[in-house]
Formats: C-alpha cells, sequence, structure tokens
C-alpha cells in the first residue's frame, strides 16, 4: 500500500496541500491529469447531469415514468441482477475448481474464463445470436422443449450472465488461493462433514469477494450494449434495454430525453453499488464483533 | 502463479486419481466454461467460413471492410498513447506524492469503467452534436466531430481512459519511492530518474495495461455506434462493420470480419496470460481489470 506520510516531512511552503517530497514532477503529472480528466471525464459528465434539465423537473419526471423508458429500465436493471445472480453459484463452481483441483487442461480454462473480456462485445452479440436464434445449435435444442432464447427476455438474460462471469471468477480466485487450509483442516478434524466446512467456513470467508464480483457483473450488465442488442430483439417495451432507448433517442434528436435516461442509468448503478459497498461494510464489522 | 495444492476433504490428491466429487465439479465446469465462453468463439469461425475460403476472402477484402479496418487501427493508434500517457502521469502524481483530494481523483479516474458505453458515446453528443452546447459554434466554423473520426476517437478515450492508470497506480504504489530518491541524491536529473529508474521498474505491467487499452478500443461498439453515424467507408470502425453487414442480413461477411475481431482478443488473450505467468511479481495482478 501507500507508504506512510513521513510525519516530520515539511509541508510545502507554495502548496500546503503537499507533503513535500524531493521527487521532481509533481505540478508537471498533476496538470496533465488533471487537464485531462477534466477535458476527457468532467466536462462530458458535467454536460450529462445538466441537459436533461432543460425539460424541468416534471418533465424528467415524464420522460423516465413513461411506459416505454420505465419498461427499459425495469427490464435492465431486473435482468442484470437476476444475472448477477446466476454468476454467483456459477463463478463459485469455477473459481473453486480452478483453484483447488489439478487436471489436465486447467491453465487454458483458467485463461478462457477472461474470454468475455476479450472478446469484443459486437463478436460476442452476433455469435451469441446465432447460437441461441430459433436455427441456432442451443436455439433449435431449447425451442423442442418450448423455450424462446434469441429475440426475448431470456436471450438479454443470457447474454448477460455471458459478459458477467469473469467479474465473479476473478474475484473469488484469490480469496480462495489464500484461504488457510489450516482452518478448513481444524474444521475436519472438529468433525465438521463437507457440507458443514463449505456453509460455515469457506463461504463466510468468501462472502466479502463474491459481494464484489457479483456487483461489478451487474454494473457491467446494466450498461452492456454490444453483446446485448443483436440477440435481444428490441421490441419497444418488452426486450428493449435501457441503453438502445439512449441510442433510439438521439436519433430522434431528442437529446434531453436521452441524457435523462443516461444520467438516470448513472444514478441508479452509482446508488445501488453504494447500497452495496455499505452491505460488505456492515459484513464486515459483523464478521469482526 | 502458485500451483494450488489439490484438496477434496483436505486430503491431498493425485491428478490421476480424482475422486468422485472433484470429477463432477471439474466436468461440470468444463461444460459451462465450453457452452457458455467457447461456443460463441467456435461460431464466429465456423460461421466465416461457413460458404468457404473464398467468400471469407472476399469479405475481408471489400473496401469498406479494409477502410474500417484502417480507422479501427488510426482511432486505436490516437486514443492508447494518450491514455497510456495520462496512466503514466496520473500514476506519478499520486503513487509518489502525498496530497489532499486523492481519493477523489482515483474515484474519478475509476468513473469510466462504470459508465454504460451508450452513455460514454451520449455526452459527446451532448457537447458536439448539432444540437449539443458546442453544436452551433462547430456548424459555424465548419468543424465535424461528431460523426467524423474525432467523435470516434473521444469516445474511444473515455471508454478506455483508466486502464494503464489502474495498472500502474497500485504497481507504483507498492514500489514506493527509494530507487527515485536515491538516484536523484546521486545526482540524476529528474528525467534520467524517470527514464532509467521508473520506466524499467514499470514495463511489464505499463505493457499489460497497453494491451488491455488496445484491445477495448480496437473492439469499442456501443460508445462509437452513438457517435458514427454509421457512414459506410467514412465512420465505420471494424465493430461497426460487422454490425452494418449483419443488419443487411450479409453473415458471411459479418462473421468474417468479427473473425478478425477475436483474433485480435485472441491474441490479446495469450500475450495478457504470457504476461501474468513470466511477470506476475511485476504486474501488480491481483488486482486485474
Amino acid at each position: 500500500m501507500t507508504a506512510p506520510a513521513i510525519p516530520a516531512a515539511p509541508i510545502h511552503a507554495r502548496r500546503p496541500w503537499v507533503v513535500h517530497s524531493i521527487l521532481p514532477g509533481f505540478g508537471l503529472s498533476l496538470g496533465i491529469t488533471l487537464a485531462y480528466l477534466g477535458a476527457i471525464v468532467v466536462l462530458p459528465l458535467v454536460a450529462l447531469a445538466i441537459r436533461p434539465w432543460e425539460l424541468g423537473l416534471d418533465g424528467v419526471w415524464r420522460a423516465l415514468t413513461a411506459p416505454r423508458v420505465a419498461a427499459a429500465l425495469r427490464l435492465s436493471f431486473g435482468l442484470s441482477a437476476l444475472a448477477a445472480l446466476l454468476n454467483a453459484p456459477l463463478g463459485m463452481l469455477l473459481a473453486w475448481t480452478l483453484t483447488r483441483y489439478e487436471f489436465p487442461g486447467r491453465r487454458i480454462l483458467d485463461a478462457l474464463v477472461d474470454l468475455p473480456f476479450a472478446l469484443p462485445t459486437a463478436v460476442a452479440g452476433i455469435a451469441l445470436t446465432a447460437i441461441y436464434a430459433p436455427n441456432g445449435p442451443l436455439g433449435s435444442l431449447a425451442a423442442k422443449l418450448g423455450l424462446k432464447t434469441a429475440y426475448s427476455p431470456l436471450g438479454i438474460f443470457i447474454a448477460l450472465v455471458f459478459i458477467g462471469l469473469p467479474f465473479v471468477v476473478r474475484s473469488l480466485q484469490p480469496v480462495l488461493q489464500e484461504l488457510d487450509r489450516e482452518v478448513e483442516e481444524a474444521a475436519t478434524t472438529l468433525g465438521a462433514n463437507a457440507l458443514q466446512r463449505a456453509v460455515r467456513v469457506i463461504l463466510p470467508a468468501l462472502a466479502p469477494a463474491l459481494i464484489s464480483g457479483i456487483s461489478l457483473a451487474f454494473a457491467r450488465a446494466v450498461g452492456e450494449y454490444g453483446s446485448v442488442v443483436f440477440i435481444a430483439g428490441n421490441l419497444p417495451g418488452k426486450t428493449e434495454i435501457a441503453p438502445l432507448l439512449i441510442v433510439i433517442k438521439l436519433e430522434q434528436y431528442d437529446y434531453a430525453g436521452a441524457a435523462a435516461v443516461g444520467l438516470a442509468m448513472v444514478v441508479i448503478s452509482f446508488g445501488s453499488l453504494a447500497a452495496i459497498n455499505w452491505l460488505q461494510l456492515l459484513l464486515a464489522r459483523r464478521g469482526k464483533a | 502463479m502458485t500451483v494450488p495444492n489439490p484438496v477434496v476433504g483436505a486430503r491431498p490428491i493425485s491428478s490421476v486419481r480424482l475422486p468422485g466429487l472433484a470429477v463432477l465439479l471439474v466436468l461440470a465446469s468444463a461444460i459451462v466454461m465450453a457452452a457458455l465462453v467457447l461456443l460463441p468463439l467456435l461460431v464466429v469461425f465456423h460461421d466465416a467460413f461457413a460458404k468457404g475460403i473464398g467468400k471469407y476472402l472476399d469479405a475481408i477484402r471489400d473496401p469498406d471492410a479494409v477502410s474500417a479496418m484502417k480507422l479501427t487501427l488510426l482511432v486505436a493508434a490516437i486514443a492508447v498513447p494518450l491514455n497510456a500517457a495520462f496512466g503514466i502521469a496520473a500514476a506519478w502524481c499520486i503513487a509518489k506524492f502525498e496530497f489532499r483530494g486523492k481519493g477523489a481523483l482515483l474515484t474519478l479516474i475509476d468513473l469510466p469503467f462504470s459508465m454504460s458505453p451508450v452513455v460514454s458515446g451520449l455526452v459527446w453528443v451532448l457537447l458536439f452534436g448539432a444540437q449539443g452546447w458546442f453544436g452551433t459554434w462547430l456548424i459555424d466554423h465548419d468543424i465535424k466531430i461528431i460523426f467524423a473520426t474525432t467523435g470516434l476517437v473521444l469516445a474511444t478515450i473515455l471508454v478506455t481512459f483508466p486502464f494503464v492508470a489502474r495498472e500502474l497506480i497500485p504497481l507504483m504504489q507498492d514500489q514506493g519511492s527509494d530507487e527515485e530518491a536515491a538516484a536523484l541524491t546521486l545526482g540524476a536529473g529528474g528525467f534520467t530518474t524517470f527514464w532509467r529508474i521508473t520506466l524499467p521498474n514499470i514495463r511489464w505491467a505499463l505493457l499489460y495495461g497497453v494491451l488491455l487499452c488496445n484491445a477495448r478500443a480496437m473492439g469499442e461498439f456501443g460508445a462509437v455506434s452513438v457517435v458514427s453515424g454509421h457512414i459506410r467507408g467514412l465512420t465505420t470502425t471494424l465493430p461497426l462493420h460487422v454490425e452494418v453487414l449483419y443488419n443487411d442480413y450479409d453473415f458471411v461477411g459479418a462473421f468474417a470480419a468479427a473473425s478478425l475481431l477475436a483474433s485480435l482478443g485472441l491474441i490479446t488473450l495469450v500475450l495478457k496470460t504470457g504476461l501474468e505467468w513470466r511477470h506476475a511479481g511485476e504486474l501488480a495482478a491481483n488486482r486485474r481489470h
């Protein structure tokens, strides 16, 4: 972590907010950082935060509660939450096998976990659509069971599970690797069976990493566009995701409406992430008590 | 990477004699990965060559495809070096100095990761679109940003903004500044110190960050789709070219272009995994993504 500031270090005469260091380049590097950050991140976000309000407060409210917009927001956030929840058991399964067993092809399987990150989203999108379309290899299988996969909420759900999986696996792996084997062995010698060890010893140790993995997968899924838009079918009110609605509003030159949806997505995402952080803090405190 | 100690019921087992549960879990993991993650990759190449190699070559030699590739390379060639330079500057001031407001700065740098790609495109339209804040001024001065290369570059920069900085900051914080301080007291100048001490210390992490940044820059879809206008041969990057062809029902063409992007993803994955295996200690790799 950060080297602790040496208390005796003299405070910079001209910049009282900087602890003095003999290294050069603070002004230059901070200047570049702030200028670039301001131009690329802050200015655009200010535009996003201000633009919707030209509709007025109730204009924004009406834009967001219009049936089509409300349905898209519900669909995006609801399916993202479900997909992130399914990623939990799948991610635990993969993280467990990859860290605890030695088997041929383990390293390849481990590298493949990152494939959803590495594959450009549009590529994943058309490939998933080809697989789950009614004439695709898995889509036709599902059709025999009477399930419609592509062009339905189920198709969106599958795409969101696909892109969220690496977040959970990569959050869990380091924790599982460092989990003290001796604690598990102690539990065994004290008579705990495999199920008790899993529920009482391993799961509590994993909980914080699991929650952060799920929340990362959720945040990514909410905003996802490329891998979803092809498989979704994009039927207004039924399979239309919130990011697509922004694109549609922009095509109609409804900048304020698009900005309202964009701002709502950012605010709800941040709200849920903050809530999850708070939950994690609560869990950590309970663990210590 | 340490080879994990294979444990089932806290009893080490050899890779040959996997007891029932382990076999079951490994098999389940392999099936999940094959069906969910590997299949889309295979489908891309299968469908690209579905009508033979001749049609495949025609598709990737098509003038629109070639100009899409050139545009993708151009956008990445501008966006990646800029973000790398920013990443180094940001890491230098954040890791080597103690100052107030550092936490806020870190949050702002991470922000683009939690934004929907569509929102990352939208914000530029709000600024520079026909009805954006600077829209009229730009039209008066005959400057095109949206529906032009500049817009594509801006959207790509915003989406890939944190990649290099996020790799470098934790690593440089770990390394501290003792070596730089030693060089300076021995009489080296600031630039020499950076060039001879800091850069060699961070080179693998820098390469790693640039690799991820470049893969995302070339594969980005949502953000550039908003600012592109989809003018064939002019403002379609390779991922947008995939979309245009797919929506025209030219599936061989779409999957042929997608196969190039998938190859880029695969090469990135191989290089990234190689770096993780060989230079794990110099990467701060436990903070991936």
